[in-house]
């Protein structure tokens, strides 16, 4: 019992960046850009939100630095994909070497600068980022360690997904927002700014993928900076998005399930069953691949997929 | 409602065509390296400095040169099974996996059939890495034509589960028994190590070869026709009496057997061994060298020499001014963002508003 709530726990933990990177994504896709830089946004949120820690020791400070981060980077995609209209999958990967890259070279160049040859964050933000722990309430038994237990990341991430879920599904806004990535030229022809939503979008899907990098950067090292901290989340992340709907709110569900399948591997006992180490560390690839197949072979009979129809498909006016 | 008209707006215009292109492309490169030189400044470094340091260290002696012609044998090979696919709309992002399994087929023959006669060894070892990678290409294409799968995230989830599955073999059947500590796979037999031919393994004639092939068999020959065709229009190829989920399946397949050669030589030429990086990212760069080659393998193998030129460089840059060899990365990524950007300008224009017409 013990075990199964640590599982439980540990799953929910492992979920939060890709939670953050699924939501991100999310938002790109419902305006029509599949953009494949999430892990580069991830990258560059984790290295500016670091940093910012690092040097202010504040938590609000690193969190909004790792969301400006993300949005920058987020910009660069917009400006080429939306107003160059550029290939939507070359200028993603290449968002993604590019992060990568700039989130380890300055990785690289702040570890030069440091006394000690390593880069750990202060003691204020290491406290404030700690595992919750609420007197009273963190104590109840079960539930108290199931609810109240973790590290502020893992709430705000639940609540901006549960945000972003009413904002597409809800709103007046969310609607026009739907509307671009299932049909631009008719959303341009209601009067709603197609490339002012896209670029507010993918944008605002940015810096929420810019705070899940912060996780990896912050949480996941134990406040250490490493280089390549977000380790191909970014990846799954885009992949859940199929696993998810295309729903923030579902994004929640899937990524603790995808959180769970990461850590499975400390917690079934060696003594039960002998399944090698390098099993686990697919199974989520694996599921992500399976996830893709089934979806695709359910769309072809039902038709309830709330994938946008001009996914990946750039918008021209004079094209209409 | 009087809505005012945009301050810029996109107009299309007549295509651009032959020196204006060139130009466009030249500037756009220009551009971002200028753009890259104000980066290394803010960063606190001399931009003409680092990039004398990069051009120098990738030429500067025999052994730099042969180091540089090592990179660039895997970017060009990859990049050829990629074109392949990409000419077909066929968005194989999984190029890293299918030189993982390419070099796990190869390595096969190498641990267990070290014995046998050289020559027998390196072809079977060179057609185990083409059906290798060519039969893990192959599962996208499946379910792209059975169900319509986004071949993009499958691949790219292929890749991983590559990864993992040589991973596998390090840690158990394939595990060398005399590595202490970490586990690995035991260093190839020099049996099964492919020539040095005026320095450099021999990877670097096959990776021409393959060029004038690829080259050939997208322009003259029929097959690459309706390559070409079906990543035009499904429609067209439909209306032409061509078989769509035939054709997918034989491009995906020898798109993923080009890269499966590619791990093949990176194994037993480079590495003589297997790793869990003998990919090492070189399949993703193979898409943006393909991309900005514009699918033409020639122009692509210039491309990649001008990208092993930055990355070997980018070695001696680090060792020499202590910046990381990232700067790699990160210059790939601003001189592609430019030259995409530029493309734009081939077709379209900006006009500003209140503008008067020409003409």
């Amino acid at each position: 019992m013990d075990m199964i709530i640590k599982f439980l726990c540990a799953a929910i933990s492992s979920g939060t960046p890709l939670l953050f990177g699924t939501v991100g994504e999310i938002l790109n896709e419902k305006v029509g850009h599949l953009n494949l830089g999430v892990e580069g946004m991830m990258s560059v949120g984790a290295c500016a939100g670091f940093m910012a820690g690092y040097y202010t020791d504040n938590f609000l400070i690193a969190i909004l630095a790792a969301a400006v981060g993300g949005m920058l980077t987020a910009f660069i995609y917009a400006l080429l994909t939306v107003t160059f209209m550029t290939n939507q999958n070359v200028t993603g990967l290449t968002l993604t070497i590019f992060g990568v890259g700039l989130a380890n070279l300055i990785g690289v160049f702040a570890l030069a600068q440091s006394p000690n040859g390593t880069l750990k964050l202060p003691e204020t933000i290491t406290a404030t980022i700690a595992n919750l722990n609420i007197p009273g309430l963190s104590d109840i038994p079960v539930i108290g360690t199931l609810l109240f237990s973790y590290n502020p990341f893992v709430y705000i991430g639940i609540a901006i997904a549960i945000l972003l879920q009413f904002y597409l599904y809800k709103t007046k806004k969310g609607l026009a927002v739907r509307s671009i990535g299932e049909n631009p030229a008719t959303a341009d022809a209601v009067g709603i700014n197609v490339n002012l939503q896209k670029y507010l979008n993918i944008m605002l899907g940015g810096a929420v993928c810019g705070i899940g990098g912060a996780y990896c950067s912050m949480i996941i090292n134990g406040g250490v900076w490493i280089n390549d901290n977000v380790g191909g989340l970014g990846w799954i992340a885009a992949a859940l998005v199929i696993f998810a709907n295309w729903k923030p709110g579902m994004a929640i569900f899937g990524s603790f399930v995808f959180g769970a399948l990461r850590v499975l591997k400390f917690y079934i006992p060696k003594s039960v069953i002998e399944i090698p180490n390098a099993f686990f560390d697919m199974l989520p690839f694996l599921m992500t691949a399976l996830v893709l197949v089934v979806s695709s072979a359910r769309k072809s009979s039902q038709r309830k997929s709330q994938m946008p129809s001009y996914l990946g498909v750039n918008y021209f006016r004079e094209d209409r | 409602m009087n809505k005012r008209e945009p301050l810029i707006r996109v107009v299309g215009r007549a295509e651009r065509v032959g020196k204006q292109r060139v130009l466009l492309t030249v500037g756009a490169i220009v551009l971002a390296l200028a753009f890259g030189a104000v980066f290394l400044l803010i960063m606190g470094y001399n931009p003409l400095q680092v990039y004398a340091t990069i051009l120098s260290g990738a030429f500067r002696s025999k052994l730099a040169r042969e180091g540089t012609v090592k990179v660039m044998i895997p970017l060009v090979i990859s990049t050829l099974g990629v074109t392949l696919a990409f000419k077909m709309r066929f968005w194989n992002i999984g190029a890293e996996g299918q030189i993982i399994m390419g070099a796990a087929f190869a390595s096969y023959f190498a641990l267990y059939c070290a014995h046998w006669n050289h020559w027998v060894l390196i072809l079977v070892m060179f057609l185990a890495g083409a059906i290798g990678g060519g039969l893990w290409g192959l599962i996208a294409a499946a379910f792209k034509i059975r169900w319509g799968t986004n071949e993009t995230l499958l691949t790219l989830m292929m890749n991983y589960i590559a990864q993992h599955i040589v991973s596998y073999l390090r840690d158990g059947p394939w595990k060398d028994p005399e590595a202490a500590g970490f586990s690995k796979i035991a260093r190839f037999d020099s049996n099964a190590a492919l020539d040095k031919v005026l320095g450099v393994h021999f990877g670097w004639i096959i990776a021409i070869v393959l060029a004038v092939i690829v080259f050939v068999y997208l322009k003259y020959t029929k097959q690459g026709y309706e390559i070409a065709v079906v990543g035009e229009s499904h429609e067209t190829a439909r209306y032409a009496g061509m078989n769509i989920k035939k054709i997918t399946l034989r491009t995906m397949f020898l798109s993923g057997a080009v890269c499966g050669i590619c791990g093949m030589v990176q194994a037993t030429g480079a590495d003589v061994t297997l790793t869990t990086n003998v990919a090492g990212g070189v399949g993703f760069t193979a898409i943006i060298i393909a991309w900005l080659g514009n699918l033409n393998p020639f122009i692509s193998m210039g491309i990649a020499g001008a990208f092993s030129i930055l990355e070997k460089g980018s070695t001696v840059v680090q060792s020499s001014y202590g910046l990381s060899a990232d700067c790699a990365d990160v210059l790939q990524g601003i001189v592609l963002f430019f030259v995409v950007a530029s493309e734009f300008f081939v077709r379209y224009r900006f006009v500003l508003r209140n503008h008067k017409e020409a003409k």
